[in-house]
């Protein structure tokens, strides 16, 4: 028995949140004295998922699936599953995991938690612990079907090393014509940047910072960082920032390491999309702002002397700790 | 055009989050309850495309009888009749297959649900439904065109968005994008009016099995206080952020 797990990847390479449910598909596995079988899609070298529990990969490569498409992913995946008798599936929560999970669960008549922040607590039942109502909950899930399928939240277990080698083994799942149904016309994609989806650090501006013009030093934080930049509602709403940044219920959920807001003063909105960050640093002039009592550090002060003072201190941190 | 838009029942986003029955039931106590924000703007592009393309809105949702208030407000919004499913669903499986058979004798050419509700943000229905019925599905939906048969969305992935198009009979997981906030309809006197003599049909559920179960609810643990640094010791909050927190 093994468990499966979909390796996403991006241009060939494996995405640092594949590593991330590998880990998570060993933790699992061990759990239920099973075997890690991944399944990639076009990617190159996959020898280092054996280093995060991997023992086979089953290799997908069809210029065909050169772009994701949700539909022909999940059938291959479905047949991958049934070739290696997996009952359980692991899948990150990427918009792309996102789309083909559900797809997924009802071929295999499958019950999928989404949002799963840590390994079963118990496999029979076989119950998993999930983020709800805007992470301001959690739901203990049980999963009563023999399948099952698991949409592990980013950054919610991290990398684990082991010893595992990984062999290869290529994949051609039978795919037909319906899969296609739904075609990929073009993709507009800012790839020299950090998104805020994979981002480990997330630097937000919002209406504090008065205008468009003054981002610059937002900007400057995140170069030195190398963070992703966000801002909250009413800045994309007045179009200081473009709405792909807007972090928040109806925006972006943001599940980094750090999550860094300048001049948000913290609308029940905004917080619920940032819940899931682990720290939260808040640098804001007006002391009463919702957003220290979410906060983890804070410092009250104007945004304008502030921050480009931080930014000196973190390119002095950063070249000494390079 | 047929088009029926899925409308999830939510507690309000500034609502207290508490459970009762030992943290198994959410405690509704106090709660106001709204249509879900992502169903909202699928709603309201369905209202567009009743007006500039004429077609006609039927709103869903699979619940109990105190959902009937959000149904009213999404036909005084503009949807032509309402469905009511009457059954307490466990899950999204669950609802996906009461709504799939509601839609397999509806004659149905788009299908709108939200992303996700803001409650169990199970992100799983209108997937799971597409797949029941067979229909095309587009996730994350943020932009929506229809001509004749064939459809063009946008959809949001990670890092930008990518254009795809499609054919009818379509399922779309749709959110912020599909109309802007600020072009949200909100229901005036007349449209509370008629939405009054509009039909809201009562519809027996099919009894379909859920997948999964929700056995207990947490919340987390209490947060600390705030660690306030003075605007002048900036190095202290560096420290924290390295030492501490171990996030730089």
């Amino acid at each position: 028995m093994s468990v499966l797990v979909y390796i996403e990847s991006e241009e060939g390479k494996i995405k640092k949140a594949g590593l991330e449910v590998a880990s998570y598909a060993k933790a699992v596995a061990e759990k239920m004295s099973a075997s890690v079988t991944a399944i990639t899609f076009n990617a190159e070298e996959t020898s280092e998922l054996g280093k995060y529990g991997v023992e086979k990969v089953l290799k997908v490569s069809n210029d065909k699936l050169a772009k994701f498409n949700a539909e022909a992913y999940s059938d291959a995946i479905k047949q991958a599953a049934e070739k290696e008798g997996s009952s359980v599936v692991v899948v990150s929560q990427s918009a792309n995991a996102k789309y083909l999970a559900p797809l997924l669960a009802v071929q295999m008549e499958a019950g999928y938690a989404s949002n799963v922040v840590g390994v079963p607590e118990s496999t029979e039942p076989f119950t998993v612990k999930r983020n709800a109502f805007s992470n301001k909950a959690f739901s203990f899930t049980k999963i009563a079907t023999d399948k099952k399928i698991i949409g592990l939240a980013k950054n919610a277990f991290g990398l684990v090393e082991s010893n595992a080698s990984a062999s290869e083994e290529a994949f051609s799942p039978n795919l037909d014509a319906h899969d296609f149904d739904v075609e990929v016309q073009s993709v507009d994609k800012a790839t020299d940047k950090v998104t805020i989806a994979d981002a480990e650090i997330v630097v937000s501006g919002g209406r504090g910072l008065k205008g468009p013009e003054n981002w610059g030093m937002i900007e400057e934080m995140a170069d030195i960082l190398g963070a992703a930049t966000a801002c909250s509602k009413p800045v994309s709403d007045m179009g200081w920032r473009p709405h792909s940044e807007h972090v928040g219920q109806t925006g972006k959920p943001v599940a980094s390491n750090l999550y860094i807001a300048v001049g948000i003063s913290g609308a029940i909105q905004h917080l619920a999309g940032i819940n899931a960050a682990k720290t939260k640093v808040v640098i804001n002039n007006d002391p009463d702002a919702p957003f220290f009592k979410a906060a983890d550090y804070g410092v009250v002060g104007d945004a304008f002397e502030v921050v480009p003072k931080l930014n000196e201190k973190l390119k002095e941190f950063k070249e000494k700790n390079a | 055009m047929k088009i029926l838009v899925c409308i999830s029942h939510v507690p309000d986003t500034t609502s207290k989050i508490n459970f009762t029955d030992d943290n198994t039931k959410f405690d509704t106590n106090g709660v106001q309850f709204v249509i879900n924000p992502n169903d909202e703007f699928g709603l309201t592009r369905a209202m567009w495309f009743k007006e500039k393309q004429g077609a006609t809105v039927d709103v869903i949702n699979v619940g109990g009888a105190e959902t009937e208030p959000t149904l009213r407000k999404a036909l005084a919004i503009g949807a032509d009749s309402a469905i009511r499913v009457n059954t307490e669903a466990k899950d999204g499986f669950q609802v996906a297959k009461e709504l799939a058979n509601v839609v397999k004798d509806g004659g149905y050419d788009l299908v709108i649900a939200g992303r996700e509700s803001i409650d169990y943000n199970g992100g799983m229905v209108p997937g799971m439904l597409a797949q029941m019925i067979k229909a095309n599905f587009v996730n994350n939906c943020i932009g929506l065109e229809i001509e004749g048969d064939k459809a063009t969305a946008t959809r949001e992935i990670d890092g930008g968005k990518e254009t795809l198009s499609t054919a009818l009979p379509l399922v779309i997981g749709g959110q912020k994008g599909l109309v802007e906030e600020s072009d949200l309809k909100i229901p005036n006197m007349r449209g509370i009016m008629q939405a009054r003599k509009k039909p809201l049909n009562v519809m027996e559920p099919a009894n379909a099995a859920s997948a999964t179960e929700a056995v207990k609810f947490e919340k987390p643990a209490p947060k600390g206080e705030v660690k306030l640094i003075d605007p002048d010791n900036l190095d202290e909050l560096i420290n924290l952020l390295h030492n501490e927190a171990k996030v730089i």
